[in-house]
């Protein structure tokens, strides 16, 4: 069994699956029974200033999206922090992280916007004992209203100034954890690092409204015959998560910086890709809301399982490996070339490669009167629609039609060296290659 | 206390009449609405669906499951009864099996289709529960028109003709309409009294007189018809039935499968209704399994069904043969009926093996007796009471691809006429398409 010890920011906890910020981590009761399961770390349901807590309300909290046999994909909530007094926070924080020395305990935190109110909470946080605090500047509904959450985190130069304060009157680690509500992620990010984060975490939830009452007219979730936009996550949100990710890990300001990834973990698989694509490790919280906590015990052995068949001994051996193979679209070869394949074995002869490429692509798929589907490699432009389309995985792949051979679409020759569309001739801006 | 399994001859009440709702209760459990969402979710919309393509009434299969799939089950059964008006009745009996189900690519990707025949069913069940006749008539023609025999074929036609706008008079020799959908396939098929329920239903498009007691050659004449009305649809199925041909064929206890199968559906209470200790069904078609797996369900001890050819060659599907095997039922290939022995009432039957070489059965000589106190014969139904002036093509009444007979006026479908096979959804497809003909033809 690969050893899945993660040493993240100097904090080491067991497994790299940690339970995000969230309803699954407001209290000890809960948190007992996380760890109880596996869990390597949590970080605890953020924490607001001293005084009368926030409220929630009273109706809906959550709506969903749902694929067949009502498998939860995206999740929306208009939760708000904790809506429990600062204090008793404190106190259970303080109990768990004594009697889980080996689990990681993260507190988030998210107070207003200056530097008096980071100045009194910080201080009691770290006297839990927490091994380090994760900034909320992600949260996009109900705080926002109030210039927290993603208002900061909207704002570059808020995030920084307030990183800046944490690391003044904070020892431990401080993660900053970004919104994907912005244009560029990268920005946020660089403006962590300038004030001196320890990692960044990302992403919060998606703004969204997941459906709307037809016959209420309303969006989901109602309360009493209205509705706000709430935050998105689950499966569907993870190729999102992925991207920003993976663009933070590239860019050329924050490469190296430690990331926290979230969204849409759902099996070792996802968690896997997320530390490939730079993570550091990885924060779970849609899977566990929907299928419990046990579900850690999935991820810990297929994860394990799967370095193990690699020859992984230590989630370090892959963690960033996949960072150097995302680039610029300019830079993709355009002398790779390759042609979709059917293979007639595996065909089930649904014809839905057939509708799509006809109705929506390339007219390159030929229909016979007895349902046999063939690839014209003098139309196919490769677009991959008909292996996405396919209900039978494997049936249709991509086959690289190797240097030397003919293009039958374009009637040249396949070259075998690399050209990308900064040298190609239709680009004004080429570069001669000389 | 009921008749035990042991109990020798032809006994009334071997289970009681909780044993007796059990065993007759629905086949294919009606679905709920999850259970539809699922399975509608498992069709992959395939382009020129060779389900569709399968069905002899070419119902849009995958327009139909979409449409369940997006939460519209009315829309997805008008649809269904767009193409099929006895959509209801086909769900539950169609060898699906044999049809969409077999052609469906999920049967091909993992030995499991689409369950089109359940969602068919999920689909019309939602639409009918409302009493809901999502059809009406076009402004009436002035035109009349006759059909004969009330069975899947005639009530398809009359329908049809209906909402085209034309009065149609319906005649069956029987006290009831609906044909073999009432009085012939098995109970679990068609619960809850559904195939009377259906025929109301479709009724209610108007336009269509039903006249119940009326026989072709005995009340009713084909020129008495073709000169009161402007056309004429026959569809008086196979009232005829094959005999044995073996010695002993006149004992009490050898009867008709299909008289037996119609008294059982007719009968108010399944306790009262006698059954052997040792049936043996002679035949390899439906009417023998469904014979078959009733007498077992209504509690006979040893059923069998003896068929003169192999397995392959049975006219009962893999599904319905396995499903006689599930009830206790033993199936024998290969052999056909010898004679029948008894003192005045059956109590045993000797068959003799054969083997079949180009096609021709013949008997090895090699013979077994069984037990069997009741004796059904399944062994084909057959044409009669059919007018001279219709030309026949084998042993059916001869038609063109839209029903025509040689008659100039008067069209045919069903089992009565040639082509297609014998099944419910066939015939639909026959008196649909004769009655497009007949408007046609009429409306010029």
């Amino acid at each position: 069994m690969a050893d899945l010890t993660t040493e993240f920011l100097g904090i080491k906890s067991p497994n790299p699956f940690w339970l995000a910020s969230a309803p699954p981590t407001d209290k000890e009761y809960n948190v007992r029974r996380a760890f109880e399961a596996g869990w390597g770390g949590v970080v605890w349901k953020t924490l607001g200033s001293e005084g009368p807590p926030v409220v929630n309300v009273n109706g809906p909290r959550y709506g969903a999206i749902w694929g067949a046999d009502r498998r939860l994909l995206g999740l929306n909530n208009i939760e708000l922090i904790t809506d429990r007094p600062l204090q008793t926070n404190l106190e259970e924080i303080t109990r768990v992280k004594k009697d889980y020395p080996d689990r990681a305990v993260i507190v988030s935190i998210m107070v207003p916007c200056e530097e008096q109110a980071w100045k009194d909470i910080l201080p009691q946080v770290e006297a839990t004992g927490a091994d380090g605090i994760e900034l909320n500047f992600g949260c996009p509904h109900g705080m926002a209203e109030r210039g927290m959450g993603s208002a900061v985190g909207q704002v570059p130069e808020y995030i920084q100034m307030v990183t800046e304060w944490c690391k003044k009157y904070y020892s431990k680690p401080v993660i900053v954890k970004l919104t994907p509500n912005i244009t560029d992620i990268r920005h946020p990010a660089r403006a962590a690092n300038a004030g001196n984060a320890d990692a960044v975490s990302l992403i919060n939830t998606i703004n969204s409204i997941t459906s709307v009452d037809l016959d209420s007219m309303a969006p989901e979730p109602t309360i009493g015959g209205k509705g706000t936009h709430g935050g998105y996550c689950g499966p569907a949100v993870k190729p999102i998560a992925l991207n920003m990710v993976a663009e933070i890990a590239r860019d050329a300001q924050t490469r190296g910086m430690p990331i926290s990834a979230i969204g849409g973990v759902t099996t070792w698989r996802d968690a896997a890709e997320f530390m490939a694509m730079g993570a550091g490790n990885v924060q779970v919280c849609t899977a566990a809301m929907t299928y419990g906590f046990n579900v850690v015990k999935e991820m810990i052995s297929g994860l394990s399982t799967w370095m193990d068949e690699k020859g992984y001994t230590s989630t370090q051996d892959f963690i960033g490996m996949a960072v150097p193979n995302v680039t610029d679209w300019q830079y993709l070869d355009l002398n790779f070339v390759t042609k979709a394949k059917i293979s007639q074995d595996d065909c089930i002869k649904c014809g839905r490669c057939f509708a799509a490429c006809e109705d929506t692509s390339h007219q390159a798929i030929a229909m016979s009167e007895d349902r046999v589907f063939t690839v014209k490699d003098d139309e196919c432009v490769a677009c991959n629609l008909c292996v996405n389309v396919c209900p039978v995985e494997g049936c249709i792949t991509m086959k690289e039609v190797p240097a030397g051979q003919l293009d039958e679409r374009t009637g040249e020759v396949v070259s075998g060296d690399y050209a990308n569309w900064t040298t190609h001739p239709n680009n004004p801006s080429a570069t001669a290659a000389e | 206390m009921a008749t035990s399994h042991q109990a020798s001859g032809i006994q009334a009440a071997r289970l009681d009449a909780a044993g007796i709702a059990e065993n007759f209760s629905d086949l294919h459990p009606a679905y709920d609405a999850h259970e539809a969402a699922v399975a509608a979710d498992r069709c992959y919309f395939c382009y020129d669906a060779p389900c569709m393509t399968a069905c002899p009434t070419s119902i849009d299969i995958p327009q139909f499951i979409r449409e369940i799939q997006a939460g519209h089950a009315e829309s997805a059964a008008k649809t269904i009864l767009e193409q099929n008006i006895l959509g209801g009745m086909c769900a539950r009996v169609c060898p699906t099996e044999t049809l969409c189900e077999e052609a469906c690519v999920r049967e091909t990707a993992e030995g499991k289709p689409v369950e089109i025949g359940r969602l068919q069913r999920y689909a019309t069940d939602t639409l009918m529960e409302k009493g809901e006749h999502p059809f009406t008539r076009a402004a009436a023609t002035g035109k009349k028109i006759a059909v004969v025999g009330a069975g899947p074929a005639g009530l398809a036609a009359a329908h049809r003709l209906a909402m085209l706008g034309h009065d149609v008079v319906v005649y069956d020799a029987k006290p009831k309409a609906g044909g073999l959908n009432e009085f012939g396939i098995a109970a679990y098929k068609s619960t809850n009294d559904f195939a009377a329920r259906e025929v109301d239903w479709l009724l209610q498009i108007g336009g269509i007189t039903m006249d119940y007691g009326k026989k072709l050659g005995a009340d009713l004449s084909l020129d008495g018809l073709t000169s009161g009305y402007d056309a004429v649809f026959l569809s008086i199925g196979l009232a005829g039935v094959n005999a044995l041909r073996a010695p002993g064929e006149d004992k009490d206890g050898v009867r008709d499968a299909v008289a037996f199968i119609a008294e059982l559906r007719q009968a108010d209470d399944l306790t009262a209704l006698p059954v052997g200790r040792n049936v043996v069904v002679i035949g390899g078609g439906m009417t023998a399994v469904d014979a078959a797996v009733q007498s077992k369900l209504l509690g006979a001890e040893n059923v069998t069904i003896a068929y003169r050819r192999s397995r392959d060659d049975m006219g009962a599907s893999r599904f319905e043969q396995d499903l006689a095997a599930s009830k206790g039922v033993k199936l024998m290939f290969n052999v056909m009926p010898k004679a029948v022995y008894g003192n005045g009432a059956a109590a045993e039957i000797e068959l003799e093996y054969t083997d079949v070489t180009d096609g021709k059965v013949a008997g090895t000589g090699e013979t077994v007796r069984l037990a069997a106190d009741q004796v059904f014969k399944a062994i084909g139904q057959t044409l009669e009471g059919q007018p001279d002036a219709l030309a026949l093509e084998g042993r059916k009444i001869k038609v063109s691809g839209t029903g025509r007979t040689s008659v100039t006026g008067v069209w045919a479908g069903g089992d009565c006429a040639s082509g297609g096979e014998d099944l419910t959804v066939t015939a639909v497809a026959e008196g649909r398409d004769a009655a497009m003909d007949i408007h046609s033809s009429l409306m010029g």
